[in-house]
Order: structure tokens, then sequence, then C-alpha cells
């Protein structure tokens, strides 16, 4: 096994992969934008195809057992076996892992967008329509603008999700910083610990400016939301 | 990576036509190999799940009463235990090695964590579930700090707990395939070997991914079945 390749396991090896991290920042910040660039595109699939399916089921009520059952099929799948997969039919390479990160990226899209939408007050919709909104209306500045809160930690678990998942690509000729976490006879141990703690940094900070990125994008959020909910119900 | 036993990939000079020509599945082989691979690999994955979720559910529940009883707590181990989420689990093995080598010892120690992290947001939420109200009518009754806890608040936080367990079983399985990557158990084992080929043998991607994904739906239904039997009065089983 791998074991034959190193046979000192010492924390030391931390010393020798700050060390790594600070001789190769170019190359690593290179296989930052390669994940970077295969996580952003699976990204971008899921949310064209399972945001306005969502939005759409959710505005009319319709498919809960789709989506939460994807939801269940999708966390069930996992990534290696999904990765994998996708190589016996698309072969090695970028557009098999963009494929199989869009498929794990789905659930929780499709899932959030659906139940932000649906879960939206009807009594605040049946309002909107009375006013004489049209359905499109309805959607894009009643429905959207009070299922965003959900939405976007739709959006937030499918980026981190991917991001955190796309090492696993370089099994399958996924590029990123995968390839130095799974070429341990090239890179040592130190490279490969180096590698990791640049992937943790990564998800890390991609959670973090979403979840202030929500923050900024919705001033008082989901607080006002409600206060503007309990008002609605108090007047019936 | 080389493997010593068993040999994973067929050898060529008895292999059926379809293994040869790698069709898509090839039962025979399945057949032939499920006693020293496939079926091997799926108990060890079962044992890998068992342990980390054990360990991880004893864990987030003292933690869960810990942030109960001291409510400051409560956000920094919310927030730090979201941060543990994020980590790549490709990655959290590999930093674990430095410390305690390729043994499964590092492979439990990372799927005890993120069970851990799983199951302690719903833990911790269950536990908060108990009306005010009800929390203050049993303190005004007489109640004991403890018994609140022992008959009001911990059977109201069932339903949270279960959903937690179902989403923690369900991504420890999900995990465990990775682990495969590190030492030889499980079954991503099976799916790393044949990934290594140039051409990647079909059918044991298939086979074993396949028993992955099953083996996460079943028990995921079982749960979902249990905690119909258990909280008969929450009908959401399904929407975790």
């Amino acid at each position: 096994m791998i074991a034959v390749l190193f046979d000192q396991f010492q924390p030391g090896t931390f010393i020798d992969a700050l060390r790594f991290i600070g001789d190769n920042p170019g190359f690593l910040g290179q296989k930052a934008l390669e994940q970077i660039e295969l996580a952003g595109a699976a990204l971008l699939i899921a949310l064209v195809v399972a945001g306005p399916l969502g939005v759409i089921l959710g505005h009319f009520h319709r498919g809960a057992g789709l989506a939460i059952g994807t939801s269940i099929v999708g966390r069930a799948l996992p990534s290696l076996v999904l990765i994998a997969v996708f190589l016996t039919v698309l072969g090695i390479g970028f557009v098999n892992n963009m494929v199989a990160l869009a498929v794990l990226a789905t659930g929780p899209v499709l899932t959030n967008a659906y139940s932000a939408v649906d879960g939206v007050d009807r009594g605040v919709v049946e309002a909107a329509r009375g006013m004489g909104l049209s359905r499109w209306q309805i959607i894009t500045r009643v429905e959207l603008p009070l299922a965003a809160p959900l939405l976007f930690a739709g959006i937030r678990i499918a980026a981190v999700t991917v991001v955190a998942t796309a090492p696993i690509a370089a099994v399958a000729g996924g590029g990123g910083l995968g390839d130095v976490i799974v070429n341990q006879a090239s890179y040592r141990l130190s490279g490969v610990v180096g590698a990791s703690l640049c992937v943790m940094a990564l998800s890390a900070g991609v959670w973090i400016a979403l979840s202030s990125l929500e923050k900024v994008s919705a001033p008082g959020g989901v607080g006002s939301v409600r206060v503007r909910r309990n008002h609605h119900k108090e007047l019936k | 990576m080389s493997h010593a036993s068993p040999p994973v990939i067929p050898h060529f000079g008895t292999a059926s036509d379809c293994v040869l020509a790698n069709r898509p599945f090839c039962s025979d082989w399945v057949r032939a190999h499920w006693q020293d691979t496939l079926g091997p690999a799926l108990v060890q994955h079962v044992e890998l799940t068992a342990i980390a979720v054990a360990i991880g559910f004893i864990l987030a529940g003292g933690l869960a009463l810990f942030a109960h009883r001291i409510r400051r707590a409560e956000q920094p181990i919310g927030v730090v235990a979201t941060l543990v989420y994020t980590i790549p689990s490709l990655a959290l093995f590999q930093i674990l090695v430095p410390f305690t080598g390729i043994t499964t010892t590092t492979v439990e120690i990372a799927l005890v964590g993120y069970s851990l992290v799983v199951l302690y947001p719903n833990m911790a939420a269950g536990l908060n579930h108990a009306p005010a109200d009800v929390v203050e009518a049993a303190r005004g009754m007489g109640l004991t700090e403890r018994q609140i806890l022992l008959r009001i608040e911990l059977p109201l936080a069932v339903p949270a707990v279960l959903s937690g367990l179902r989403l923690a079983v369900v991504s420890t399985i999900s995990i465990a395939t990775i682990a495969a990557f590190l030492m030889p158990r499980g079954l991503g084992y099976p799916i790393f070997v044949a990934l290594r080929d140039p051409a990647p043998f079909k059918t044991e991607i298939y086979a074993a991914g396949g028993l992955a994904v099953a083996l996460a739906l079943v028990c995921d239904t079982a749960l979902v079945v249990a905690s119909r039997a258990l909280v008969p009065w929450t009908r959401k089983g399904l929407a975790a």
C-alpha cells in the first residue's frame, strides 16, 4: 500500500506542509483556480436546471414528492460513485466530473427552491393576485423575494458540497488541488497535507463568503418577512 | 497503490467474454467475486458506518446537553460544527495521517467527526423544541430541572434526533466510500481499484456503487419506519 512510500508519521509533517505551500504559491493557486472552475461550472448547471424547476414546482405547489425524493436519493449517492459512474459513461476528464458534481448540487438547489417558494404565505400571494399582478409578476416580485433566504441557503449548501467534493474528481482526471492530494508518489505526504490544507481553506472560504453575501443582500432578511407575515395574520 | 490480495481485476486467462470486453454489467463476475470482494467490502462498510455513527451519536448527545445547560456555548459550537462539515473528506483523511497513520483509527476519527457535526445541530434544535410555557408549567408543578429534561424536553426532541440520525447514517455511508482511498476497506475500495485501470472495469464500479447506494437507501427507509413507530404523532417523517 501507500504506507511503503513514507514511514514517518509525525505532526512535524505539518511544518513541511506549510513549507510546501510557501514554496509553491503559484502552482497551488493555479490548481485552486482549476478547482473553482470545475465547481463553478457544475454549480451553474445545477442552478440553471434545478433552480427554475424548483421555483415553478413551488409556485404551483406540485411535485413535493419529486423535490423531496430528489434530495433523499441525492444524499444517498456517494460522490465517489457518481464520479466513477460518469467516468464509465463520459470518459476521463472535465466533462465527466462537471456532470457528476452538477448532479450532486441538484439536490439542495431543487429542494430548497421548491420548499422556499412553496412555503410563501398563500395569503400574501392571494393579495397580490387580487391587486391584479400577473403570474409572472407574482413569481418575480412576491414569491422570489420572500423565498430568497431559503433559496440562497440551498445555493450555499450546493456550492460548498461541490467545492468540497471537487478534489475527489482528481481520481477521474478532474484536475484541481485534488491532483496533488491523490498523487503522493510525486508530492510526498508534505505536499498532500499542504494541498489538503488549501482545500480546507478554500471550502471554508466559500462558505464564509456566501454566508456574508447573504447577510449583505438581505438586510433584515428573514426577520422582516416574519414581521410582515404576522401582521398579515392579525388582519385576518 | 498496489494491492496484494485478492485479485480484484480478474485474471484474463479465466475471465468470461463479458469481462474481457468490459461490457456494462457482467453478472457472472459479480457472482464469482461476491465471496472475496463485494461481500466483505459491504460488511466492512457497515462496520465503518455503525462505529462512526454510534460514537458520533454519544458525543453529539453529550455536546447538545452541555450546550442546552450552558446556553452561551450553543452558538460557538454550532459555528465550529458547520466549519468542520465544510472540510473536504479527502483532505481531512490526509491531514489526520501525520497524527494517527494509515489506520482504521484515522478513518474512524474523520467519520465520527462528520457524523458528530451532522447530529449535533438536530439534537440541539430538538432540545430547544419544548415550548417555553410547557417548561414553565412543569416548573410550576414542582418538577426538578432533571425531571423536566427527562420527561419533557428529551421526549419532544426525539423526532429531531431521529431526522438527524437519518442524515448522519446516509452521509457517513457516502463519506466512508472515500475512506477507501486511505486504506482497503469498504465499498469504495473496489471502485478505486477499478478506477486505477486505464480502462476502468465497469461491472466493479456499478456493483460496488450500487451496493453503497442501496445500503444508504435501505438504512434511510429503516429509520423512517422506526421513527413512525417511535413517534407516530409526527407524520412528516420523509421530509428530513
